[in-house]
């Protein structure tokens, strides 16, 4: 089922939660709502689900108004960040739950129940904690549950807000690529929320950037931290060194480079922002042509298979930081103190009004 | 447990010698002379004492208020500490102050209150008893004292376990399309019912046990109003200790086996309990 958003606005006393939001999201896609805590990802989720109601604008689901609908008839599942088991009943029970709550007509029977909860303890592979009880789950397994719970009614819109927020690093990095197969495999519509972009990146189909209640940009994970449409979704996503200066026609001057800037080809002499990417930073030994600017390195740590630098830009105190490869580093074989020079590979240049 | 050379908590010799030495000086050596006086009964004579007519009227009254006081706490109870826990109002701190003044409150003043609110010419009294309501003087009234004094124990054992339950849990309950009825029925009072009994069952071991706030509405009337605890009295007046002792054990064993069943509800209640 498709869902569309259309001019969402929602405040919290005088907290504007939700500007004037309006998203497509298409049938069987997964996408996600990527933002820093308090851009109004969450809220937005929550009036999809329908558990809160917008101030004003409209939810369609499969181009049917559902902006009044009761949370009980928009067949959604929602998976919470603290799983809100029902923490009396056993697995089993908990993953029966939404059946065993519809109304006589349409409730399946006693053996169609077993049948389909036993069918996804399988699926969540967690076939012999039937019995168990919540408290006597590790929390990845708990939040496997609550999505089992969840798909227990077949609904046309999955919902997981901040679904592996509460787990640790490595159960983290398991579920959400167990995720990612598990709607590969049922290719139900669903929304998930997130601040780690990381997960956002390797999980979504699409990704929905979010900031101060408004949307930055929505696209595919590479459009996305390739082609960032605002310094926000720049700096949000992955890390990224900063340059002022200015545009004019095309051309941006910056930390004593000429770069072409074609997208800002009517500036006139326009103070500006050029972001470039830690790891899209050349460190070089010597400076032939041009477009290198003069550094010192002042720091070098090795994190995994990436070595981070630290350079200052000589004449001016300036620290800009760069990533490279663990080989590519091993060949330079940088010192601290000494001098080299960096070349930025790609660069964006956004206007300065532009700027948050 | 406590012993080996390594525990890291010392002094588990004294410490537990102590406790027994201070629960026997006490509890039990009391106790245990309550039995020891009830012996110089014969069985026969112990029998008689404790199934008298008057003596089983008694037990019929005391239980029997005491069950529907618990049973309308168990009700209200769980209303005000819901109401406590979910709505924001102001006042709202001096109600929760306000449910725990019969813990506080001297219970004979409690009951020269109520005996004089529920009176023939009392605030409430007057207008209850031209409809034929007689409060007052009646088992009615011993009911009325014991859902007084017994309130706190339901609010105070719900109210805890409302505040841990979160919102999340009825949100998920109605995403997965249960309506308000099952999503209390199925999830909040699942989880509510074993606080609900230990409140219950503390709130009628209290009303057994009350004498103070009773004595002055019950009316006192022999196989009527008459309660348990009054008439040991009564009988201490008339000098019968062994009498009196009798009827005192039989309301222990029944005590004894009271807080029994509220340990083992509160062991259950922990069953699930994360």
């Amino acid at each position: 089922m498709s869902i569309e958003i259309e001019g969402i606005s929602k405040s919290f006393g005088t907290f504007a939660a939700l500007k004037n939001v309006s998203l497509k999201v298409p049938s069987g896609e997964l996408v996600a709502l990527l933002g820093p805590s308090g851009s109004g990802k969450t809220s937005l989720l929550r009036i999809i689900a329908g558990l809160e109601s917008p101030d004003s604008g409209r939810i369609l689901f499969d181009g049917e108004e559902a902006t009044k609908r009761q949370v009980q008839e928009r067949q959604v599942g929602f998976v919470f960040q603290h799983y809100a088991l029902f923490r009396h009943m056993t697995v089993f029970d908990n993953i029966a739950f939404g059946l065993t709550v519809k109304p006589k007509k349409s409730r399946p029977g006693k053996a169609e129940i077993r049948d389909k909860v036993h069918n996804l303890l399988k699926l969540i592979q967690l076939e012999n904690l039937a019995d168990r009880y919540p408290a006597q789950l590790s929390g990845g397994q708990r939040q496997r549950v609550a999505l089992a719970r969840a798909l227990a009614v077949e609904p046309q819109v999955l919902l997981l807000d901040e679904p592996f927020g509460a787990l640790d690093a490595k159960v983290r990095l398991e579920l959400r690529r167990w995720l990612r197969r598990l709607h590969d495999e049922i290719h139900v519509t669903s929304v998930f929320v997130t601040h780690d972009q990381e997960e956002a990146l390797e999980v979504a189909d699409r990704i929905v950037v979010m900031n101060e209640g408004r949307i930055e940009q929505e696209g595919t994970p590479s459009e996305v931290y390739d082609r960032p449409a605002t310094p926000f979704v720049y700096d949000f996503l992955g890390s990224v060194n900063l340059f002022h200066g200015r545009v004019h026609e095309g051309t941006a001057q910056m930390a004593g480079l000429d770069l072409s800037s074609p997208e800002n080809a009517s500036a006139q002499h326009a103070p500006a922002v050029g972001y470039v990417r830690s790891h899209d930073i050349a460190i070089e030994r010597d400076g032939n042509g041009s477009g290198a600017i003069k550094a010192e390195v002042r720091y070098l740590l090795s994190v995994g298979p990436l070595v981070r630098v630290d350079l200052v830009l000589s004449g001016s105190d300036r620290t800009i930081e760069a990533e490279l490869p663990r080989d590519e580093a091993d060949r330079l074989q940088l010192q601290v103190g000494e001098q080299v020079y960096a070349r930025p590979r790609k660069m964006r240049v956004f206007v300065e009004d532009y700027q948050i | 447990m406590g012993r080996g050379k390594n525990n890291v908590l010392p002094g588990f010799t004294p410490a537990l010698g102590y406790t027994i030495f201070y629960l026997s000086l006490i509890v039990l050596i009391p106790l245990s002379a309550l039995f020891f006086k009830t012996a110089t009964l014969t069985w026969g004579d112990f029998v008689a004492a404790v199934t008298a007519p008057r003596v089983l009227a008694s037990y019929r009254v005391t239980f029997g208020a005491s069950l529907a006081a618990a049973v309308i706490n168990g009700f209200f109870g769980v209303l005000v500490a819901w109401v406590l826990v979910r709505y924001r109002f102001p006042g709202k701190k001096l109600i929760d102050a306000l449910v725990d003044l019969p813990f506080a409150l001297p219970t004979a003043v409690a009951g020269i209150t109520l005996a004089s609110i529920y009176s023939q010419n009392g605030w409430l009294g007057r207008y209850l008893e031209p409809r034929g309501i007689k409060v007052a003087f009646t088992p009615l009234g011993i009911a009325v004292a014991m859902v007084f004094i017994g309130l706190p124990f339901v609010v105070r054992t719900v109210q805890p376990v409302l505040e841990e339950l979160d919102q999340e849990i009825e949100e998920a309950a109605s995403c997965l399309g249960a309506n308000r009825w099952q999503t209390f029925r199925r999830v909040l009072l699942p989880t509510m019912l074993p606080a609900i009994l230990t409140g219950f069952a503390l709130s009628f071991a209290r009303a057994v046990g009350e004498y103070g706030s009773i004595i002055f509405i019950a009316g006192n009337m022999p196989m009527v109003s008459e309660i348990t605890p009054l008439l040991i009295i009564t009988k201490l007046e008339q000098y019968d200790y062994a009498g009196a002792t009798a009827i005192a054990t039989v309301m222990l064993v029944v005590s004894f086996f009271m807080l029994l069943c509220i340990n083992l509800l509160q062991k259950w209640s922990r069953c699930f309990a994360e």
